[in-house]
């Protein structure tokens, strides 16, 4: 069977995604860097990666979990501590005789770091947690990154996390920037950057997911009794799953850290767990590519394209009523209920970008049937 | 010691009480449909948010308080009917799903219709002045608050266990399916569960608020958590379970709040540690806990998984 599949619609994939990073990096050189496109474009690759992350677990796995915020604030913390330059720890840490580590480490072993922080927390938290099913699971998950949370704030942990402040000053996407002797930007890449490592986080999932290990969780996913049965042992295959997703979450934690230049706590909220199962609901549960499109739609709508809702509007001489701060919001909101309620499948359903057009599914489907 | 302890003590009771009339309605819904209503906390804030808007508007309070009762109370019909109803068939994931995004939704409307700024609760007259107790000064609030508690759960037992309505609910928490082959109206005991649950969330709201005074869209969202960790606590479906669940969390938490004080003034420690940080951690920690040692909460019934 899988001789028969064609190699077209994957080549067709990588020209499609090589002349996205081609327009990336042409655009960046072009316009002004303070336009809104980057701002969107750099928050969508970080909400992607993660978005990818919770999918591999929700889509994927048939794991509910909703601690993606707890993982992604480990990745964060992680990163701002070991990166932020020695010399300015003073600044940072002034409550705390400049913090406890003295030493920085690269920028990507920092980020590789941040990942395995979170997939030890995951394994930590998963040993108890992932025995329990579907909605006991999610809220166990979502309990631990309120503990997380709090464990980050607290005082007593200052030296290491600086309490309740922010870490700040780490390396950001614009570091990333090449400048000439004067400072000035020869070449920009900060836009390019978190393209090219959510790229690659993401392109190593989709690996995973069309290996063995991955179809023994979309196995799981279907049904866990008879995956049991087929002789996948669920406890291994299960932990194994929200590692994983995990690590990738605590790398884009670190990526969000880039893109914000500051770290504190206490913005990890649920809100933002559901705000990324979102994306993940209206991308289609169970499709990489729909996670990733939804992401910078969400990421476009929320930053840029809907906010002249939240300001006044005049059409000649008449004024367009309920515009005003939060009206944005609110649109949004009813856009998701209209996805969740009526168009439960998503943008892209379980469909990835290599399956359209070849049919490959709709004859999968056909021979199930 | 104890003059320190009683206190907290006295508003983890209050508070416990309150949570424990927020968890009922959870405690009900998810008995029913199985369905964790992530909404429900935020049901409770936009009642809040109802009488302050209420009450700004003129309406004197003896009038906005029943008000705000039946509002809230529509308002959880409402939201059951509109996103629950469509997906009675679904995957119960999309149902916990579509209760996320109404969450997200009246959070938002709030955001707008508040402006995102902290609106301050109407105070009322009678259950907030302060009264004396011992050592401790607190508003007369704490001390109505369990006693209130106290009586609407003892109406609301009576009301399951001796009509046809409740009767009807209890069929329907057993078996989804086989009642309604018996002819029991689905979709009418299922409206008014949530119009209970929301009724019992808007009189926890008021008097909630009256000890915390202001009133924000995020405001509904931790004793909405903390409300349904109680009612996993006390075992899910299981009314005297969630309330016996929140009391008890309700007090850990206030003692959690002052236990630097308390090891403080007695000599344990010898400078603040800042455990009060972990007052909100606590809950969910005991939530893992129950959760991996006893799954069905202290009163649940066990249920055998069918293959």
């Amino acid at each position: 069977m899988k001789s028969k599949q064609s190699k077209r619609p994957f080549i067709i994939t990588w020209v499609v995604v090589a002349v996205i990073y081609l327009a990336v990096f042409i655009a960046e050189q072009k316009l002004p860097a303070t336009s809104m496109l980057f701002t969107v474009l750099k928050k969508g690759a970080t909400y992607a990666l993660v978005a990818v992350s919770m999918n591999l677990l929700n889509g994927f796995t048939g794991i509910f979990s909703l601690g993606q915020a707890g993982f992604m604030l480990v990745g964060a913390y992680v990163y701002g501590i070991f990166t932020i330059p020695v010399e300015l720890r003073a600044q940072v840490y002034q409550y705390y005789d400049g913090g406890l580590v003295q030493f920085t480490v690269p920028v990507v072993l920092a980020m590789i770091m941040a990942g395995l922080a979170a997939a030890f927390f995951a394994f930590l938290i998963g040993l108890p947690v992932l025995r329990l099913k579907s909605d006991y699971l999610a809220i166990a998950t979502l309990g631990f990154a309120e503990i997380v949370r709090a464990i980050f704030q607290w005082n007593n942990l200052g030296p290491l996390t600086n309490g309740s402040n922010m870490l700040r000053l780490f390396p950001n996407f614009n570091d990333f920037n090449l400048r000439d002797a004067d400072g000035n930007v020869t070449v920009y890449l900060s836009t390019l950057i978190p393209f090219i490592i959510s790229g690659v986080c993401i392109f190593l999932i989709v690996l995973l997911i069309r290996s063995n290990y991955g179809r023994a969780f979309k196995a799981i996913r279907d049904d866990e009794v008879a995956a049991e049965a087929m002789g996948i042992n669920l406890a291994h295959h299960k932990q194994l799953a929200f590692c994983i997703s995990s690590f990738f979450a605590g790398v884009g934690g670190a990526m969000l850290a880039m893109y914000q230049t500051t770290v504190q706590a206490k913005s990890f909220t649920t809100a933002m767990t559901y705000e990324i199962l979102l994306i993940v609901v209206i991308g289609g549960i169970g499709s990489v590519t729909g996670s990733v499109i939804s992401s910078f739609l969400f990421v476009a709508c929320s930053e840029w394209w809907l906010r002249f809702l939240d300001e006044k509007q005049m059409i000649g001489d008449f004024e367009v009523p309920f515009l005003r701060n939060g009206f944005r919001l609110v649109v949004f909101s009813v856009i998701i209920m209209i996805v969740v309620l009526f168009f439960r499948r998503g943008i892209m359903g379980d469909k990835e970008l290599w399956d359209l057009g070849s049919g490959a599914k709709k004859q999968e489907r056909r021979a199930a049937k | 010691m104890w003059d320190t302890i009683f206190p907290y003590l006295l508003s983890g009771i209050s508070v416990g009480g309150q949570y424990a009339l927020i968890a009922i309605g959870y405690t009900m819904v998810y008995g029913i449909l199985r369905l964790i209503n992530f909404a429900h906390g935020d049901v409770f804030m936009v009642a809040g948010i109802m009488m302050v808007y209420i009450v700004a508007a003129g309406v004197p309070l003896w009038v906005a308080i029943p008000l705000v009762l039946i509002l809230t109370a529509l308002v959880g019909f409402l939201i059951e009917r509109v996103a629950y109803k469509p997906l009675r068939s679904a995957p119960r994931m999309s149902v916990m799903i579509s209760a996320i995004g109404v969450s997200y939704t009246l959070q938002n409307l709030v955001l707008y219709i508040t402006g995102g700024l902290n609106k301050q609760y109407p105070t009322i007259p009678w259950i907030s002045e302060t009264i004396v107790l011992g050592t401790a000064k607190t508003k007369l609030v704490t001390v109505i608050t369990p006693v209130l508690v106290i009586v609407l759960v003892v109406a609301l037992v009576m009301l399951i266990n001796k009509t046809k309505i409740g009767m009807a609910m209890r069929a329907v928490s057993k078996d989804f399916e086989t009642s309604q082959l018996m002819g029991i109206k689905i979709n009418q005991v299922i409206s008014a569960t949530f119009v209970i649950g929301s009724f019992l969330a808007g009189v926890g709201s008021v008097l909630y608020f009256t000890n915390y005074t202001t009133v924000i869209q995020t405001s509904g969202a931790m004793p909405g958590l903390k409300a349904f960790v109680a009612a996993v606590f006390g075992g899910i479906g299981s009314i005297p379970g969630a309330v016996i669940g929140a009391f008890i969390i309700g007090i850990m938490e206030n003692i959690i709040k002052g236990l630097d004080v308390i090891l403080f003034k007695s000599g344990l420690i010898d400078k603040p540690v800042g455990l009060a940080t972990f007052s909100d951690a606590f809950t969910f920690a005991l939530l893992i806990i129950i959760l991996v040692v006893k799954p069905t909460g202290l009163f649940g019934e066990s249920a055998a998984d069918k293959v």
